[in-house]
């Protein structure tokens, strides 16, 4: 049908649910830390603008988690859906990490999400501080987990393959988990994520910086807090990310050479290597058309010297090659978008340096223009790194022909269809919901989305419009 | 050593499991009843008040679904590679009911116009019904048995499309509904209480009913099922099945009839749903995929299971304390003023 095989579409309809579900972990893993943040810097200073922030951004936190656990839902049903061959090779590896993950995260995240969207009334001020933190805790432990697993197939250690079924049985469990490409990762992910949120928090700042100038007004203090918090993470947190991002560089090329070749669209193998900065990778070919080339700066990328050996994809026989072209682009993109990031901290500390932050109106509509290039530069990333698996799901070990689910090809386009309808309107809604929040200023007394808290029922001992830091409900619940 | 650990780490995670399950039947269970209730009930403050009493704790009933799917894929791959393929649309059109479900919750909070405000209250309801039909379909067709050769899934896509499945997929909406409806008896006072209290009798009489076709309907299907009622060890155990049943149907009416009565109707049906589980149970013991596949069959290797038990046995409890601080915190009547969002 179309030319389409159950292959590809097994593998474009995981793409598009995974793509779809990361935004959102990566957008809870951010804001939740930022919101402890904020809550902690509430009750040391006592500066009510931090309690404010706080519960504006919480409205949002609500919106972003719900999707999160339910695309996840998704995808813990989706390997064996569509991968089942896989999934029955890996699981005994990689399905305990999974359910760790649901266990020492999930669970963690959920059952205190509720406490720290309507508790604040509730419990008192320490233990709804505590229950933000473990929600917080909760999405960097799942995102631990989950990049574990990630890394494991890409870099798989601490195995034995089983000669009967074929299945990869766990023979130490610490080289599993801490497996070679995993601590690049993490911290490449965790920064990521947090610059998410910055660049999110940044342009939502932005917005209202630029729309009180165009009124004639100054900006709430909270808007100020809040850009000024943004760009304090941009000016740090960028710079880190670029290390780490590099230091994963050499990790790939120590362990999968073939994606850093399929990456930088190089077909030969050289020392003093160049740089691309633009081509067009031809698979079939065997070349790459209209280079644009620094000479040297491909070693001194990848090797840190000027005649370092950088792979070729002609190393590689060609079933076992992924698909440059993409790889080229989405890395590019990726390596760009963080370079603006980097720009615009530094531009940000000199104006801050200068006392113009808030009064350079062209920063703000940067950073209103820059607030989705966290996640975008994060998609692109992600695809670098998985595309860059290929053809491999396992790297070296299995391939991707041999992990798909004997699914019919027309139950699977049913089901394409069916999920790419849902998820636009999913994401619509959000979308719209998230941009009319956004649309608010953060003001003084902000509503959170527990501020109306009820009146209880006749008979029961709770008390209603207290005070936070009332102790009759947080004492008695501490016990 | 190892043969003892082959033999009982099955035994352990298939228990484990069933309990997992169970819990989320339980508590996505009245939490879906909720949407499915939007059908009969259309005042909108009403709608509130009930989304209102699951705000708190809903994202941590679904994850127990998730557990289940992670559970599966790392104890029994087998399982969670040839049950997947073989039940592939139903198993989708739930997750995506459950998608659209899911957002509607915070959605429809947050709408502003009457048409949104309608869209985002249809999608609640619709994909709450949905989800609960598949989740029937699922256990119907897992129950007349999946088509496997060499673990691997050779029946068709359409091997779901049973009038036993089917029917399994009303009976499920049919008694989440009633979940819905005695938790919100529980939860809510005054008209919303006294509605809820009408619709139970109505419910409850439905749900006995389905019990019934089902326990007559599933020996029927395959001829194993019929020797294990007549075992003896099985025997024993499900004999007193039908009796509990009885009682506990005796307990939910008497309780809808008592006005004084509030918690009991809700503990009566979990009671009926606890019965008709594990009777289900009973009924598929020792398959996992039937009718070919036990657990034994269908397991990872005992190193792999030991790991992920030793975490369990610590996390399990702790996530069910925190998991029952949460409603502690936010338990009692919800009434008309309470605003979650």
């Amino acid at each position: 049908m179309f030319g389409l095989s159950a292959l590809f579409l097994a593998r474009f309809q995981f793409a598009f649910t995974v793509g779809f579900h990361i935004v959102f972990p990566a957008f809870s893993i951010g804001l939740a830390a930022y919101l402890a943040v904020l809550e902690g810097l509430w009750l040391k200073t006592g500066r009510s603008a931090y309690l404010d922030l706080f519960k504006y951004w919480l409205k949002v936190f609500s919106v972003v988690f719900g999707m999160g656990v339910v695309s996840g839902l998704v995808m813990s049903y989706e390997f064996g859906t569509n991968w089942s061959a896989f999934s029955q090779k890996a699981g005994p590896i990689l399905g305990p990490m999974l359910a760790y993950e649901v266990m020492t995260a999930f669970f963690l995240e959920a059952g205190f999400l509720g406490v720290m969207m309507f508790g604040l009334n509730r419990v008192g001020k320490g233990l709804h501080f505590a229950a933000t933190c473990m929600v917080s805790i909760g999405t960097l432990i799942s995102m631990s987990w989950i990049l574990s697993s990630n890394s494991w197939m890409q870099t798989p250690r601490g195995y034995r393959i089983d000669e009967a079924t074929g299945r990869f049985l766990p023979v130490d469990w610490w080289q599993i988990v801490f497996n070679p490409s995993f601590p690049y990762r993490i911290v490449h992910m965790g920064l990521a994520a947090f610059l998410c949120v910055a660049f999110i928090v940044a342009g939502v700042a932005g917005w209202h910086l630029l729309k009180a100038r165009r009124e004639g007004r100054q900006a709430s203090e909270q808007v100020r807090l809040m850009f000024s918090m943004a760009m304090w993470m941009a000016a740090i947190v960028s710079p880190i990310q670029v290390l780490a991002g590099d230091t994963q560089g050499l990790n790939t090329l120590e362990y999968q050479p073939a994606k850093i070749a399929a990456i930088e669209g190089d077909w030969e193998s050289e020392s003093r290597a160049p740089e691309l900065l633009f081509g067009i990778p031809d698979m079939k070919n065997e070349t790459t058309h209209y280079k644009i080339a620094i000479p040297y700066m491909g070693s001194l990328i990848l090797t840190h010297s000027l005649d370092g050996k950088v792979p070729g994809l002609k190393d590689f026989p060609k079933e076992d090659r992924a698909y440059s072209p993409l790889l080229f682009f989405s890395f590019r993109i990726m390596v760009a978008l963080g370079m603006l990031m980097v720009l615009v901290g530094l531009w940000s500390l000199y104006l801050r340096w200068k006392g113009k932050l808030y009064d350079t109106p062209l920063l703000h509509r940067v950073a209103l223009f820059m607030s989705p290039a966290g996640f975008l530069a994060l998609l692109c990333g992600w695809v670098t790194t998985e595309v860059g698996r290929q053809p491999f799901t396992v790297y070296g070990l299995m391939r991707t022909a041999d992990s798909v689910s004997p699914i019919a090809l027309p139950s699977i386009a049913t089901s394409m269809i069916a999920f790419i309808i849902v998820y636009f309107i999913v994401f619509m809604g959000g979308i719209t919901i998230l941009l009319r929040t956004f649309a608010e200023e953060p003001h003084a007394d902000q509503h959170g989305p527990a501020e109306d808290q009820p009146q209880r029922a006749a008979g029961t001992t709770q008390v209603s419009h207290q005070p936070p830091s009332s102790p009759a409900a947080g004492a008695g619940m501490a016990e | 050593m190892t043969e003892t650990a082959g033999f009982w780490l099955p035994v352990v995670w298939a228990l484990l499991a069933a309990t997992a399950i169970f819990l989320y039947v339980c508590l996505d269970g009245f939490d879906l009843g909720i949407g499915i209730l939007f059908l009969k009930e259309k005042d909108h403050d009403h709608r509130n008040l009930m989304v209102n009493t699951v705000a708190p704790v809903w994202d941590g009933n679904e994850t127990w679904m998730i557990f289940g799917g992670a559970a599966l894929y790392g104890v029994f791959p087998v399982a969670y590679g040839t049950i997947l393929p073989a039940l592939y649309l139903p198993i989708l059109f739930m997750l995506l009911a459950l998608i659209l479900r899911g957002v509607s919750f915070e959605f429809r909070f947050k709408s502003e116009s009457p048409m949104s405000q309608f869209f985002w209250d249809t999608s609640f309801c619709g994909g709450s019904i949905v989800a609960a039909f598949m989740q029937g379909v699922i256990l119907g067709t897992l129950v007349q048995g999946i088509k496997v050769e060499n673990n691997v899934f050779v029946g068709s896509s359409f091997d779901w499309l049973t009038p036993f499945a089917l029917f399994c997929g009303l009976a499920v909406v049919i008694g989440y509904a009633l979940l819905g409806a005695t938790w919100l008896l529980w939860r809510c006072e005054g008209e919303l209480h006294d509605a809820m209290r009408r619709i139970s009798f109505v419910l409850g009489g439905l749900m006995l009913a389905t019990i019934a076709l089902v326990s007559i309907w599933t020996p029927m299907l395959h001829t194993t099922y019929m020797q294990h009622w007549l075992d003896m060890p099985q025997f024993a155990l499900v004999a007193p099945v039908p009796v509990a049943v009885l009682v506990l149907a005796a307990a939910l009416f008497l309780g809808l009839r008592n006005p004084r009565s509030h918690l009991l109707p809700f503990i009566a049906t979990l009671g009926l749903f606890f019965l008709c589980f594990s009777g289900l149970g009973i009924n598929v013991w020792p398959y996992i995929v039937p009718p070919t596949i036990t657990i034994w069959q269908a397991s990872s290797p005992p190193e792999s299971q030991t790991f992920l038990l030793v975490g369990t046995m610590f996390l399990l409890p702790l996530i069910l304390s925190y998991t029952a601080y949460s409603y502690y915190v936010f338990r009692g009547k919800m009434s008309a003023g309470h605003h979650y969002h």
